[in-house]
């Protein structure tokens, strides 16, 4: 079970502002059906431009009902202007926090206020050059990087957490990794960034690595180990001796190689056994 | 406020018959069944009587059951068994709608090259039998299909697809943690040649659960250490629960008329009067091949965890397929492979009765559900009251 704060019981349980504005000055639609949460917001001005009223229609989790309900009192009798500055973060402190895994929440009620805003001020709807990143939730670039620059995330799971990218089938991991990467140090120098190894410096360090630190715990045991290839990030290895009849092979393997491995070589090496 | 528990495929409350033959085993009998002494020796014999009472359940012999920790624990002994016990074969035959404990496995393996054929379900949550006989092959290591569905209920036809394997000398495993004690069990009547049970699932404790392997067999210990369970499962035995399963299999076996009437009745008086009452909400998986207790409604444009919360606040405990109660942001692997589209995945609540359910509990939930469906229905901007009138006419 989640571990929701009361704000969020409260604003799941009793919503404000659920419905749509009549006649509305910005409409917004964000989410889908298929993503599994969505969120229509409405909203109408008064005479001194400030947002007099403000609706909202969520599918989804109660964690989204809460944010779209903690959102629309937020801005209410705002500017636009002011309403602009809300951050998905002031709309999870507002709600005394969300669990990590929810995060997402927050984010869409900050994308559906802005696009009803846009959509008042008549600018453009999509980011220009925006392209889809995570095909299984249709998260662009864009969005990852402003998910990663304003809430300073570091790993492919906050970035899933935060925007949905890289919840589904898995395979865009390594582009969200280099967005992360380009944002974080990209418009600085590089200081703490590993340079990329080629195929043969790894393959090197590899073997200078088993050689050095794995090899002589196995041979204790009467096994060994032997590099065969590296295919990209996999470490295709042989084992030889006690190693290629014993059963908890394979858990050496995973939690002794692989993890020396990924200290001392690359972090994101996998180490695969091959039938010799 | 009282509990009205309906999410009996999570986990079930120990009978008290079964805490009350448990007890005197943390306190009074505490001795090592393996010990040369009396003191010990009392306790084993009492471990060879659950030993009978859980074969009896199932028509084994009780040499067939070895104590393990958890259906988990029985799932990777038997899968990582065969594998052992035929190493030059590299195929593994399961389906898509199994257990993590399975899956995650089998997943796993994959990554170290074996080739894993996970057949698909119908939108019934029904196999395939033509493609399951295609996919049995001379290289095929082992056959691992579950019995029932946790999150349908749905009922494979274990006993055919277990004789199918036989005639190819294939081993086949079934995790059959959702249907013992639910559906009637007989190894006698079918070519199972290993089988998973836990007992939190039951009315016996957590923690406790078993590998049925046939005699003759070939078997490769998991767990090694010392000679219990006949060197096929190695740590001193958890004498305590393992008589407390033994006493839930015992009950278990008296009270199958039981779920087959009096819960079925239940489950399907729930399920008529939501599906009655709430427009748009349909029952995913076959309700032909089905246990008797389980029962899974989609309702159409909102979402389970909603629903859950506002079940919750009744007291009323269920469970869902939807992204959001796991965690994982897409809905269950179960009802995706089904082919449920996302309308209605998202939305779909699991109902799972016991014999300890009363009619007063069922009549709270077909009470309460109709309106916080129509509450969350009223928030969600899929849904248009006017598509309801035109269905109602």
């Amino acid at each position: 079970m989640w571990e929701y704060t009361d704000k969020v019981r409260e604003h799941f349980l009793n919503p404000q502002n659920v419905g749509e504005v009549e006649n509305p000055d910005g409409v917004a639609e964000v989410g889908s059906l298929a993503c599994g949460d969505a969120l229509k917001l409405t909203f109408k001005l008064d005479e001194n431009q400030r947002i007099k009223d403000i609706k909202f229609k969520t599918f989804g989790c109660a964690s989204a009902i809460a944010s779209s309900s903690a959102l629309t009192e937020m801005v209410k009798g705002m500017t636009l202007d002011e309403a602009m500055k809300i951050t998905n973060q002031d709309i999870a402190a507002y709600l005394g926090g969300l669990p990590q895994e929810k995060m997402h929440c927050s984010v869409m009620g900050k994308e559906a206020l802005e696009k009803a805003i846009e959509n008042y001020r008549g600018a453009p709807a999509k980011e220009p050059g925006a392209q889809i990143v995570c095909e299984c939730f249709g998260v662009t670039d864009k969005e990852i990087e402003r998910a990663v620059r304003e809430n300073n995330l570091t790993t492919v799971e906050e970035v899933t957490n935060y925007t949905k990218a890289g919840g589904g089938c898995g395979t865009c991991h390594e582009a969200i990794r280099q967005i992360i990467e380009r944002v974080r140090f990209g418009a600085e120098q590089k200081p703490a960034v590993k340079p990329k190894l080629s195929n043969i410096q790894k393959i090197k360090m590899i073997e200078e690595t088993l050689e050095r630190e794995i090899r002589p715990s196995l041979k204790l045991d009467g096994g060994d180990i032997e590099l065969i290839d590296v295919e990209g990030n996999r470490a295709l290895v042989a084992t030889r001796g006690m190693c290629a009849t014993c059963k908890a092979a394979d858990i050496t393997l995973k939690h002794f190689v692989e993890k020396k491995l990924r200290d001392l070589v690359s972090p994101d090496l996998v180490v695969e056994e091959v039938t010799p | 406020m009282t509990t009205v528990y309906l999410d009996n495929n999570a986990t079930t409350q120990v009978a008290p018959e079964v805490l009350e033959a448990m007890l005197p085993y943390f306190s009074k009998f505490y001795g090592n069944p393996s010990s040369m002494h009396s003191f010990g020796g009392q306790v084993a014999r009492k471990i060879r009587e659950a030993r009978e009472q859980v074969a009896a359940l199932i028509g084994a012999q009780p040499d067939e059951i070895i104590f393990t920790s958890c259906g988990t624990e029985s799932d990777n002994a038997a899968v990582r068994s065969a594998l052992y016990s035929s190493p030059e074969k590299r195929h593994i035959l399961t389906s898509r709608v199994e257990h993590p404990a399975i899956r995650a496995l089998c997943a796993h393996l994959a990554g170290q090259g074996y080739r894993i054929t996970e057949l698909a379900v119908d939108k019934d949550g029904c196999l395939d039998m033509d493609q399951y006989e295609k996919n049995l092959t001379p290289d095929t290591v082992i056959v691992s299909l579950m019995w029932a569905n946790n999150e349908t209920g749905v009922i494979f036809p274990v006993e055919e697809a277990s004789r199918m394997a036989r005639e190819r000398g294939i081993p086949f495993h079934t995790d059959a943690v959702q249907a013992a004690g639910k559906i009637p069990i007989d190894m006698k009547q079918n070519a199972v040649d290993m089988m998973s049970i836990s007992g939190h699932k039951l009315h016996a404790p957590k923690g406790i659960g078993i590998l049925y392997v046939r005699k003759g067999t070939k078997f490769s210990p998991f767990m090694i250490g010392g000679h219990q369970e006949r060197e096929r499962r190695g740590g001193t035995e958890n004498t305590p629960s393992i008589i407390g399963l033994g006493k839930a299999c015992e009950l278990a076996a008296q009270r199958l008329d039981r779920e087959n009437t009096y819960v079925r009745q239940l489950r399907d008086r729930l399920e008529t009067a939501l599906l009655k009452a709430i427009p748009q909400s349909r029952v995913n998986g076959s309700t032909l091949h089905r246990l008797p207790n389980t029962t899974n409604i989609s309702f159409e444009f909102v979402e389970g965890e909603g629903i859950l919360l506002m079940l919750d606040q009744h007291g009323i405990c269920a469970s869902s397929g939807s992204a959001c109660t796991s965690g994982s942001l897409q809905p269950s692997h179960v009802l995706r492979a089904m082919g449920v589209p996302f309308t209605m995945a998202h939305g779909s609540i699991r109902f799972s009765l016991s014999i300890y359910n009363t009619q007063d509990e069922i009549d709270l939930v077909i009470e309460k559900l109709p309106s916080i469906i129509e509450r969350l229905r009223s928030m969600s901007p899929y849904w248009n009251p006017l598509k309801e009138t035109c269905n109602a006419t």
